[in-house]
């Protein structure tokens, strides 16, 4: 059977089918590699081992009783901690949330325990979401298990290390303006932000409510796909999700076809900047697309150059809204309340010590940007640009399918390098943000190894909204194609973690 | 601190007063504004409330469709445009009793705006426009505790309940009204009065402005007369009767009037009204304006109510207030100056709720405007804040018609039920005010007052038929006015003739 932790989601599914191995077999296997190894990851804010196992144990006994299952009942999950999970600390990597236990699920994790997924515990992240290195994290940076010194990406950093840790074999991560796609671009794994809406956004902690997507993260497409199906369709709850039937993802993950598909190569996104092992594995992952029977053209998107400044308008204007509940009123962390201070001063000394530098920094960039003077010159001007990029969409997919570009312009970059930068460190986004600003769907696909540094490349593919499973078409294609290459996915390619005590 | 005020009509000789009134009206639907939460009023503190209405990490809101229904309704009845498309958005400010600490309100796309109305005072019709009529959630309530008046200044700590958190409020705002200054009180009242009855007869709301479910803020600027430039303006909140309402703008103009002819110059603010020493002060200082950073809401869709739905809601419409008095006045037989009375006194669905449960049309503006009017005036209160309804005047009323009661007899049950003495039986009974129709008990005091009064039967005897009533006056002495007075004339005409 051999090591349960370097299985995929489906193989596991398939030994608990067969009766090879059971959901708390396989968890506790997850648990222990997380123990051996999390302490030089730090994938993890908290593993929940009592209610994992409490949750095995009640797969397997559910399935010993001949219950009709799902596909991945009994699978354990890693999940990004800025989604609610009752009586489960959740604290969106910040301390001004510290020891919060929700009350309520998020409909996303209420349909993981309705699936039967076995959830480990809560992902490291960058501060409410705010960063691309998971270096913002209050409570301590993640590593990426390809090289420590290295990001694992972020915002969902924890999520995707977790899956190239082989903490998981699945794990969720939200996408605002790239936190799914680019850890899973820098860490050799999948990353999949659906189409804004195809996800319910009820009972994730809000960074930019018109951006935020919570997407699916494995090592394999098809184990994605599957996750894909558990977690989106309509939530009554979300009045942004859309009311129409979940995208056939699985189907297209297990065709893989590209025959006939129509790709178009944003011209925009490449060159002056891009790393060359990032601009090479992305060229040849295009030329096996074309191989695979793909046709593929140069398309240009003039307006994804503005797409960056727009982003950083327009998330900080909703973030600054958004982080006012946190104010030591109803929950989470309190400062000052020594019955001197009136309720005001509790709110700013709270706020003062609960949250750190960037969110200060986008808390102060948004409510400037939405004050009286300045709303039109920046948040109206931004709205704007949205627009123009959305028509660049619309333009494109009247030309191509799906549209494809390097995730990243480089691969991970070493930990406290890019962090005294701010700009740097948003320039991570570049090729991501277009698609959240448009609200249409995108994926991270692994797609090689850089010359250079040895670490991995992302191969990044935009689809319209609610047409996800053209995602999965290209990442399939690729992911078979590479594996013949390589033997296996990326992911076995990864050099081996030193493990503590085993 | 009280502040100088000149008397009214001295203010009114230089000043004309120009009003804005904003209305928060606390829509009766089932459930919250953008939860499922329940909106019983009077529940324990915190008890209806959810992650959404609380305002936990990670909630979001979706909009109650019936709360849209009632806005749109709301500004139709007030020949508002409905919006073809409008949105959200989001009012930020720190608050504690605002959980997200931001409102979901509507800022510049309303659902509703652009309308009119009308009201009527002293038989005078003046049109009240429309600014606009929007959809927000209301805010949780504080109490603030350990101080001497309850207000902030002063508190040791406040409690705050969220059950208040996200119930629909429907807000409609005037444009400046602007009529003659004698009668800008009165129109204020009246406004807030109509808008009561129209939003009763629409069934959207409650209405009690006693429980804070109407609300009013009037703003008020003085300019000098003839003046076109506006003076500044205050607004004065916490106004919660009609009583209210025409006294606080009756009490501003006198006090912006004093600081204005003083050579003063009107701060712009917010003030507070205090229904018992009848005056305004000031709110916390708003020296600038806040900036509340509205920008759309981004956790709510827009809205775009199809013309079919809005016609379909048009045609669920009350009848308009003016077609609806003409209509009652014709069937009540009441004269101009009659109607122009009950209208003045609030009396008219009051009235009007009477009359459905039978009792005649004159009976029921009797009472109203009569005996229970009065008693409103002693007590400085509106009709509605009495205490009676309908229900009771219909029931004593209908005493009187069955010969229980008489006209003296119900006035004093009047002022037991103002006084809440309880039903008007336990009041007949507590009191003793029964009219005694017992025959034997009657026939007993006839032939008493018979043998007692040999003179006055002499007289009957002879002829003079009037004198019967001294005979009746002794009987009804002897019941201390509690007989049946035409019973008693019987008995007597009875026994002499026989």
């Amino acid at each position: 059977m051999g090591d349960l932790t370097r299985k995929t989601a489906v193989e596991l599914a398939e030994l608990m089918s067969s009766g090879q191995a059971g959901s708390a077999e396989i968890t506790q296997a997850h648990l222990d590699r997380i123990a051996a190894t999390d302490e030089a990851v730090h994938a993890f804010l908290y593993v929940d081992t009592d209610g994992a196992l409490a949750q095995a144990k009640a797969i397997d006994e559910r399935r010993a009783a001949g219950e009709q299952l799902g596909p991945l009942a009994g699978v354990p999950l890693a999940l990004k901690d800025v989604l609610t999970q009752k009586d489960v600390p959740t604290t969106a990597g910040s301390k001004i949330l510290e020891g919060w236990k929700p009350p309520y699920d998020a409909t996303l994790v209420a349909r993981l325990k309705a699936a039967g997924i076995v959830i480990l515990g809560k992902t490291n992240m960058d501060e409410f979401a705010m960063g691309s290195s998971t270096e913002n994290s209050a409570y301590g940076p993640t590593r990426n298990p390809w090289d420590l010194t290295k990001i694992p990406g972020g915002s969902g950093g924890g999520s995707s290390a977790s899956l190239a840790a082989w903490q998981a074999p699945l794990a969720i991560g939200t996408d605002t303006g790239g936190s799914i796609r680019q850890p899973g671009a820098v860490t050799g794994t999948v990353g999949v932000k659906p189409t804004y809406g195809g996800t319910s956004r009820y009972g994730l902690i809000a960074l930019a409510s018109s951006l935020d997507t919570p997407g699916p993260c494995a090592r394999t497409v098809l184990d994605a796909a599957l996750l894909h199906e558990v977690i989106a369709g309509h939530d009554p709850l979300d009045s942004t999700s859309i009311d129409q039937p979940v995208p056939p993802v699985v189907e297209a993950a297990r065709r893989g076809s590209v025959e006939g598909l129509r790709i178009g190569v944003v011209k925009e996104l490449g060159g002056e900047g891009y790393q060359s092992g990032v601009e090479a594995r992305f060229r040849e992952a295009v030329e096996l697309l074309t191989k695979l029977g793909a046709e593929v053209t140069e398309v240009s998107c003039p307006h994804f150059q503005y797409g960056l400044p727009a982003y950083y308008l327009i998330l900080p204007s909703e973030a600054s809204s958004n982080l006012a509940k946190f104010d030591a009123m109803r929950f989470g962390l309190r400062v000052g309340d020594d019955g001197e201070l009136s309720a005001e001063e509790v709110m700013a000394k709270t706020r003062e010590a609960g949250f750190g530098a960037e969110v200060k920094r986008r808390i102060m960039l948004g409510t400037y940007a939405l004050s009286s003077g300045y709303y039109d010159a920046y948040y109206g001007q931004a709205q704007k640009v949205r627009t123009l990029i959305q028509r660049d969409f619309e333009k494109a997919y009247e030309q191509v399918d799906v549209l494809v570009s390097p995730s990243t312009p480089t691969t991970a970059f070493g930990i406290g390098e890019r962090i005294d930068d701010p700009l740097a460190m948003y320039k991570n986004d570049l090729c991501t943000i277009p698609s959240n600003l448009a609200g249409n769907a995108a994926a991270s696909f692994p797609c090689g190894l850089a010359d250079e540094d040895g670490l991995p490349v992302g191969f990044h593919v935009m689809a319209p909204v609610m047409k996800d499973e053209r995602l999965y078409a290209v990442g399939a294609a690729l992911e078979a194609a590479l594996a013949e290459q390589w033997g296996g996915v990326l992911m076995t390619k990864a050099p081996e973690l030193e493990v503590a005590g085993r | 601190m009280t502040a100088a005020v000149v008397d009214i009509d001295t203010a009114l000789e230089q000043y004309d007063p120009v009003m804005g009134l904003e209305v928060h009206v606390e829509l009766n639907t089932n459930s919250k504004m953008f939860c499922g939460c329940p909106t019983t009023f009077g529940a324990e503190p915190n008890t209806q409330v959810c992650p959404t209405c609380l305002g936990l990490p990670g909630s979001l809101p979706v909009l109650n469709a019936a709360a849209l229904e009632s806005a749109i309704r709301i500004g139709l009845a007030l020949n508002c445009e409905i919006a073809e498309w409008c949105r959200f958005a989001r009012k930020n400010y720190f608050y504690p009793d605002m959980p997200k600490n931001y409102q979901i309100s509507q800022y510049d796309e309303p659902i509703a705006y652009n309308g009119w109305t009308e009201v009527v005072v002293d038989g005078e019709t003046y049109r009240i426009d429309i600014e606009r009529a929007h959809m927000e959630e209301d805010t949780g309530k504080s109490l603030h505790v350990g101080g001497a008046t309850g207000r902030i200044h002063g508190a040791s700590h406040s409690l705050v309940d969220y059950n208040r958190a996200g119930i629909p409020l429907i807000e409609i705002v005037t444009k400046p009204i602007v009529v003659p200054g004698d009668k800008a009180a009165a129109v204020a009242k009246a406004y807030v009065g109509m808008l009561r009855d129209l939003l009763r007869a629409l069934g959207v709301s409650d209405v009690r402005m006693e429980q804070g479910s109407l609300r009013c803020d009037a703003n008020l600027s003085l300019k000098p007369r003839g003046a076109s430039e506006l003076g500044t303006r205050t607004e004065t909140k916490n106004v919660n009767s009609l009583r209210s309402v025409e006294r606080a703008v009756t009490y501003e103009i006198t006090r912006q009037a004093a600081v204005l002819s003083s050579g003063g110059r009107v701060t712009q603010e917010t003030r507070h009204w205090h229904e018992d020493t009848g005056i305004t002060t000031p709110g916390r200082g708003k020296e600038q304006a806040e900036d509340y950073r509205y920008f759309p809401e981004p956790d709510l869709l827009p809205l775009a109510p199809s013309r079919e739905w809005v016609e379909e809601l048009r045609a669920t419409l009350p009848e308009p207030p003016a077609t609806r008095r003409t209509r009652l006045q014709a069937g009540w037989g009441f004269t101009d100056l009659e109607m122009r009375d009950v209208v003045n006194a609030g009396a008219q669905e009051l009235i009007e709720q009477t009359v459905a449960l039978g009792t005649s049309p004159a009976a029921a503006k009797k009472w109203w405007l009569g005996e229970l009017a009065r008693a409103a005036n002693d007590a400085g209160a509106e009709l509605d804040d009495l205490g009676v309804g309908p229900e009771q005047v219909a029931a004593v009323q209908k005493l009187v018609d069955d010969g229980a009661l008489n006209d003296k007899l119900a006035r004093q049950v009047f002022d037991g039920l103002v006084n809440g003495e309880g039903t008007p039986e336990q009041i007949i009974s507590a009191r003793g005010l029964a009219l005694v129709s017992d025959d034997t008990a009657l026939s007993e005091a006839v032939d008493r007052a018979i043998a007692a009064n040999p003179d006055v039967v002499e007289k009957i005897r002879a002829g003079k038929g009037a004198a019967v009533g001294a005979l009746i006056g002794a009987v009804m002495k002897e019941f201390r006015g509690q007989a049946d007075a035409a019973r008693v004339r019987e008995l007597v005409e009875d026994k002499l003739s026989s």
